[in-house]
């Protein structure tokens, strides 16, 4: 099969360097406001900064993908002797915690790397992190060509994952013997 | 659409439970910005001078600043004002953290508080909903306890809480109001705060702060981490360490304190001890700072780490800035900073002034040594020197015994025992104690701060001027040559002319006028500050900030809409400098309470000084008492204030 070349965007955090300052979610959420920058509101951020520090816990964490169902069994990590909290370093926006969820509506929020055009250098959580806990790096990967499940194929996937695969199956049997 | 500000306050009424969101005239912004500015007319209209700091009319007020929350670095202040109950003027004290731009993100600009609670309540903000409830539980608990229990009987991780601990319960005149590495501290507002019966205000807040001029205001908030991070790699040369960068004094970072050991005074601010550090102690401390400190930290939106989280094995964590590390253990004569930060976190979960109280402290004990105070007020008193000095906390917090007398602080301690007492309160400003700090030669400068500072705290008006001249031609070049804060360049001429000796030197270089000039600025920057909610510590306190006259005026019209040019924002300075002046004078405030403690300098000028003070207040537009004249307020849209003080007598017809 043949290769092709992927591009990984990647931002190492560096827990740390972390001064807990926030600033991560004060400039993604005024980057995604709409006009860009005009406000902003940590609880729109697609970064959050979960922090304890009566107990030294800094961790910030981005939002990945949407996840309709929450997990059967809850994680805890102990790192050199830190306990950090269950969901402590999940990215998914779920109905068991508010994070990576619109404040007013609900819907979820997912980190896009700042997606614009022009294209920025870097996120603009890791430019305005003076201390460099937040470290932006790009590579060129070299991965083999499969076939990709198309854009039906995804979107029936994540409707398997919400209502399972029976559920689905009988309603596409259903509504092709509409049509 | 309001910009920057909600254009909304939370009103309160802790007697009847009445809560209103109230909108706010934006006029009101445009003459006073936010913040301290509009504090302080709130407090001119809403209360006649002569009242008790403890009468339940006082408003407490809790007030993000105009650029709180938005995305300007380090605008994370919470502005907090009454009046002060050991001073009896206008109490102003601020703290950092997250708790101002959270009320915002709320909904409101300012919390204001009228009356008093009949049972010990907390405050709990959730956007619009508003609750006052009961904190009989947490009485007694200290002010960091006092936030965690909070955040997890509301279930609200992400809240925000301010805090008093037993001090503030207790009236203490040194109640601070604690909040995550925060503390407002001077002037007693824990006290009010516990007055009112106010354990604690919790905040959490998921709404927008919105900008007028998006796009510049998000490339000046660009410049100024540029302009940070270039000012982080590098320092100032040819000054001390903890001049050299941003933030406030970098005490959580750094372990040598040669300095800080050697020129500060140790006991009541008495004993210079020029020997002390020496290769064992530096050991030591290095040590016990390194193991105590787990994380250097900052307030909302600040690259800064001018704190630290601090856990020492067998008691509960807590988080620390600044000097109060130092501060109680040179208070006590303790050779060991380990006393340090295990006293500190029992002051701080007292809620206390880290400042007054060990001042405080060394006072009682050097009463006790000159017999004024006797065996009897200290029944019960360990006699090791860190015994005693959590012996005597505790009694002041609880106002047990002599510490209910030394609960008021030095100045009112000492009058009412009499004795001779009154010499003891050596080191304080208007009543209120300073650093422990004495020095040689009078710096005119300094004196005027000192003498004239509202804020009655060094810290809260130097800054942006050197504080001693340097060495050579060199240096002084070095030093004016990218010297963009100026807001004149004659300022940059006296750096070069100004020199250790000789007629260009201290007293009498900078000359009276120049020292007029110096301190204007120098305090126009912090008034600024405090109205924006912007840290000094990125502003008016370090040399060469990332705000300043220049780029300030750009930030509060992209914010806000507002027209702002540096013509303007002065005014606004001087409006409020005025205003504040004029609340002070209505209570008292007049020419012979300005001057620092007698024993500051050790050569004295009264001459100079006279001449200093003269050339200030003509300066400022004030007559001779320093009260603000008629045609000054004129000038200043406040023609109800001259109205006000002529009605009672205290600006006479025909004295301009």
């Amino acid at each position: 099969m043949a290769k092709i070349k992927k591009k990984v965007k990647t931002i190492k955090i560096d827990l740390d360097k972390c001064n807990g300052c926030r600033a991560c979610e004060v400039i993604c959420s005024a980057f995604h406001a709409t006009p860009k920058y005009s406000s902003n509101n940590p609880a729109r951020s697609r970064i959050r900064m979960i922090r304890d520090p009566m107990r030294d816990v800094y961790v910030p964490v981005y939002a990945g993908e949407y996840t309709p169902a929450e997990c059967m069994g809850r994680d805890k990590y102990i790192i050199d002797g830190k306990e950090y909290d269950e969901c402590g370093f999940c990215r998914a926006a779920c109905p068991s915690r508010d994070a990576f969820k619109e404040p007013d509506s609900g819907l979820p929020l997912k980190c896009d790397m700042c997606e614009s055009e022009p294209p920025l250098e870097k996120p603009l959580c890791v430019q305005w992190c003076l201390n460099d806990a937040l470290i932006y790096e790009e590579r060129e990967e070299e991965v083999e060509e499969e076939a990709q499940p198309g854009d039906v194929e995804a979107a029936l996937e994540s409707l398997v994952g919400k209502h399972g695969l029976d559920k689905i199956a009988d309603t596409v049997a259903r509504m092709s013997k509409k049509s | 659409m309001r910009y920057a500000e909600t254009g909304y306050n939370l009103e309160i009424d802790l007697a009847t439970g009445n809560i209103e969101r109230v909108e706010t005239d934006q006029k009101l912004t445009e003459l006073h910005l936010g913040g301290l500015g509009t504090n302080a007319k709130l407090l001119w209209d809403r209360v006649p001078p002569d009242i008790d700091p403890f009468s339940p009319d006082i408003p407490l007020m809790f007030s993000a600043g105009l650029l709180g929350g938005t995305p300007a670095p380090g605008a994370n202040r919470t502005i907090i004002t009454a009046y002060s109950p050991q001073t009896q003027l206008m109490g102003y004290s601020m703290m950092g953290g997250f708790w101002a731009p959270e009320l915002k993100y709320a909904g409101y600009d300012k919390v204001i508080f009228r009356n008093k609670s009949p049972n010990l309540v907390y405050i709990w903000i959730h956007n619009d909903k508003v609750e006052i409830r009961d904190a009989s539980h947490l009485r007694g608990k200290g002010a960091v306890e006092t936030q965690e229990l909070i955040k997890q009987e509301l279930n609200q991780p992400n809240a925000q809480v301010a805090a008093i601990g037993l001090a503030g319960e207790n009236r203490v005149y040194t109640a601070s109001i604690e909040q995550g590495r925060s503390s407002a501290s001077r002037l007693g507002l824990g006290a009010v705060m516990g007055d009112k019966g106010i354990k604690a205000i919790a905040v959490r807040g998921t709404k927008d702060v919105n900008l007028a001029r998006a796009d510049e205001f998000y490339e000046l908030c660009n410049d100024v981490l540029k302009y940070i991070r270039f000012r982080n790699e590098n320092p100032v040369p040819n000054v001390m360490t903890i001049l050299q960068g941003l933030g406030s004094p970098q005490e959580m970072l750094h372990v040598d304190e040669a300095w800080h050991t050697q020129n500060f005074m140790w006991g009541n601010s008495r004993v210079r001890r020029k020997d002390f550090w020496n290769d064992e102690i530096e050991k030591r401390w290095k040590d016990v700072q390194l193991s105590a400190r787990k994380r250097l930290i900052s307030c909302y939106n600040c690259p800064m780490k001018c704190g630290a989280i601090i856990s020492v094995p067998g008691i509960s964590t807590y988080m620390m800035k600044c000097f109060s590390k130092l501060t109680y253990t040179m208070a006590a004569f303790v050779d060991d900073l380990d006393f340090g930060f295990k006293i500190a976190q029992r002051a701080t979960e007292y809620g206390v002034d880290g400042f007054s109280t060990p001042q405080i402290m060394a006072f009682a004990f050097e009463l006790k040594d000159a017999g004024i105070l006797t065996d009897a007020d200290f029944e019960g008193c360990p006699s090791d020197n860190e015994g005693k000095f959590y012996w005597i906390l505790d009694r002041i917090v609880r106002r047990e015994g002599i510490g209910d007398i030394l609960a008021d602080g030095t100045y009112w301690a000492a009058k009412k025992i009499g004795k001779g007492a009154e010499a003891f309160a050596h080191n304080n400003i208007k009543k209120h104690e300073q650093l422990p700090l004495k020095l040689g030669m009078l710096n005119p400068v300094y004196f005027l701060m000192y003498a004239t500072g509202e804020k009655i705290n060094i810290t809260q008006i130097e800054g942006q001027f050197p504080q001693s001249p340097f060495a050579t031609m060199e240096e002084r070049e070095e030093f004016v040559r990218d010297w963009i804060q100026v807001p004149d360049e004659k300022f940059k001429q006296i750096v070069l002319d100004w020199e250790f000796r000789g007629e260009r030197s201290n007293p009498y270089y900078p000359t009276v006028d120049m020292s007029v000039d110096i301190v204007d600025w120098q305090e126009k920057m912090h008034y600024i500050d405090d109205a924006l909610g912007v840290c000094a510590g990125l502003s008016s306190f370090p040399l060469k900030p990332p705000y300043h006259m220049h780029n300030y005026p750009k930030f509060i019209s992209a914010a806000t809409g507002i027209d702002m040019d540096e013509e303007g924002l002065a005014q606004v300075y001087n409006r409020n400098r005025n205003l504040i002046r004029a609340i002070n004078v209505r209570r008292g405030l007049r020419r012979a309470d300005e001057k620092p403690p007698e024993d500051h300098w050790k050569k004295r000028f009264p001459e100079l000084e006279e001449k200093l003070l003269d050339a200030y207040y003509k300066f400022k537009g004030w007559n001779n008492d320093g009260i603000p004249t008629k045609e000054k307020l004129h000038e200043l849209d406040l023609d109800y204030v001259a109205e006000d003080l002529q009605q009672r007598g205290i600006l006479k017809d025909g004295e301009d």
